[in-house]
């Protein structure tokens, strides 16, 4: 089984957004082969690295394993209507796919391993060495955090990485790559402190009036785009909101 | 593009959530409190060079939130009182979210507040003062339906001041002839704080001034007893609390306090105080040793109360009464 050629996922150009910002787990459930099969690529895009990564820490699989478990795991979900079969009203869909996940990985991996091996299934290549990269630099803190935490902040990180690529894709279309550039040093930046916007309006040739106010645009478009991408990630305006209160500062 | 590591993923975490106030004559200090619509930030004015609180919705575009965020301020606007948090702007940031700026208020939250142990009578003049900022909202037309010690701030000169009037809904014949109110809710749509709740309230029934009689009577249980009077391990059972029982005894008080907490809580609209300057008026009697209305006092507490309020006259009275007494004795002798 192959999945339709609009759900690209992982690797380099996976960052686009689908144009739609309805919710991808509802039209997951529509009778239109093309549009559920786009709505699955959707949800295979933001979820596949945290999974990935929550078998590789949490159950302890190798990288090889993990590959297949992961592959198999969105498979069995498209055979099955995992996705279809979420009801909004009993839980958030990241919580209702973390435990589907935990079954899975508990009874049912190794029979679905076996068929993935014997079958010759076949998904759309995901990049796990980025994946494993990331993993590398998290060091054991990631041990520490409960499962359910672990997922959640995996889950985060893999929502915005998408909103960041998108809003690159955005600036860079728009004529606006200054605005990238000085976003990816100041917001993006890996240590505690990052270079004031002095030093940026220095490096960049600009008043530091003009550096404060292309990031307030930059991480306006963010802002937007993260939302959208909550948007088309949940089912319900309850668990939208919910999220929203959990993924922006409200911790 | 690179992985997002911890550090990054936390700063855009904070930083996406924060308001957008390029171009705006504001400047971000910090947040300082978030509720179910949005967050409110201090922020420093560069127009008149202070600090302010901001209050933000969480999101843009939902018309009707932000509707019901610019209506708050017009209320907020409308309540000049010493007591009520003046309202200084209401607008759009750049991204679209609604706000509104208002004074930013240094102190103590009224819990915090009281759990430095206060005196009684202190405590006391405080809440008089909350029940009277009430009183004048409710003269204004406007009932507040989300009160308890969290919403009320206790400033560094003990003054008090009564906040958050996103609940609030205008009700009177002040108003009878504006438009319908989207403060207003349905029937059957339970809003507010469970464990200071009036029983209509929790019902999701219609609301009144009695409303607010009833959680100001919820925070004097408080004010007596350190806690609140409808108590659950989750909010919704603090509400099946509110619905069925009456809360327990807050602990020892003097009985007219008991009779003035009974009434304002009273299950029934209609053996409440029909107005918070009642209730306002019997704390004010008790602090100052007469007759609270809402307590059928007996002889012996009368006579305490008066010899309690007037001390000073009594034991003159009393020298006075055994002076005559020795002089009697001395002439019969």
């Amino acid at each position: 089984m192959a999945l339709h050629d609009d759900t690209g996922i992982g690797g380099p150009g996976g960052g686009q957004f689908p144009t739609t910002h309805a919710s991808a787990i509802l039209a997951a459930r529509s009778e239109d082969r093309a549009v559920a099969a786009r709505s699955f690529g959707a949800l295979v895009q933001a979820y596949w690295k945290p999974i990935y990564k929550y078998v590789r820490i949490r159950w302890r699989k190798g990288n090889e394993e993990a590959k297949d478990l992961t592959q198999a795991f969105f498979t069995g979900a498209m055979e099955r209507g995992l996705f279809q079969r979420f009801d909004p009203a009993k839980a958030r869909f990241r919580t209702y796919l973390r435990t589907c996940l935990d079954g899975f990985l508990g009874h049912e991996a190794e029979a679905a391993s076996r068929q993935k091996r014997g079958g010759g299934v076949e998904l759309v290549p995901l990049d796990f060495e980025a994946a494993e990269a990331e993993l590398a630099g998290e060091g054991s803190a990631a041990e520490a955090l409960s499962p359910d935490r672990y997922f959640e902040q995996e889950w985060a990180r893999a929502l915005f990485q998408l909103a960041v690529e998108a809003l690159r894709a955005r600036l860079e279309a728009d004529g606006k790559a200054v605005h990238y550039a000085l976003f990816e040093a100041y917001d993006l930046c890996e240590g505690e402190r990052p270079p004031t916007y002095g030093v940026l309006a220095e490096r960049h040739g600009l008043p530091v009036t003009t550096v404060t106010n292309h990031l307030a645009l930059a991480r306006r478009e963010l802002r937007a785009l993260v939302l959208e991408k909550l948007r088309e990630l949940t089912a319900s305006e309850e668990e939208y909101q919910g999220e929203a209160r959990l993924l922006l500062g409200a911790r | 593009m690179r992985a997002l590591g911890d550090a990054a993923l936390a700063r855009l975490r904070a930083g996406v959530d924060e308001p957008d106030l390029s171009g705006t004559r504001y400047r971000l200090v910090r947040p300082i409190g978030r509720g179910g619509m949005g967050a409110v930030y201090l922020v420093e004015d560069l127009e008149l060079q202070r600090e302010v609180a901001l209050k933000v919705l969480a999101q843009a575009g939902d018309e009707a939130l932000a509707e019901r965020l610019r209506r708050e301020a017009r209320v907020l606007a409308k309540l000049e009182h010493p007591s009520i948090v003046p309202v200084h702007d209401v607008g759009s940031l750049p991204d679209g979210r609604a706000y509104y700026a208002m004074k930013y208020v240094r102190g103590e939250r009224l819990d915090e507040w009281l759990a430095a142990g206060r005196p009684r009578a202190e405590a006391l003049r405080l809440f008089q003062r909350i029940a009277e900022a009430v009183a004048f909202a409710h003269a204004a037309g406007v009932v507040h339906r989300d009160l308890k010690p969290q919403n009320v701030m206790v400033g560094p000169f003990g003054e008090a001041l009564v906040l958050d009037w996103g609940l609030a809904k205008e009700v009177g014949p002040a108003l009878s002839n504006a438009p319908a109110s989207p403060l207003e809710t349905g029937a059957g749509v339970v809003l507010g704080t469970p464990a200071f709740m009036a029983p209509e309230q929790a019902r999701g029934e219609p609301t009144d001034e009695r409303t607010d009689v009833y959680a100001l009577g919820a925070m004097l249980y408080f004010l007596l007893s350190g806690r609140a009077p409808h108590q659950g391990a989750t909010p919704a059972e603090a509400l099946r609390s509110a619905l069925r029982a009456d809360p327990p005894e807050p602990g020892p008080a003097p009985r007219p306090l008991s009779s003035i907490l009974r009434k304002a809580m009273s299950r029934e609209q209609a053996d409440r105080y029909q107005r918070v300057g009642d209730m306002a008026a019997d704390i004010a009697a008790f602090l100052d040793g007469l007759r609270v209305s809402a307590h059928r006092e007996t002889l012996v507490e009368r006579a305490a109360r008066w010899f309690s309020r007037y001390q000073a006259l009594a034991v003159l009275l009393l020298a006075y009464l055994a002076m005559r007494a020795l002089i009697a004795l001395a002439v019969r002798k």
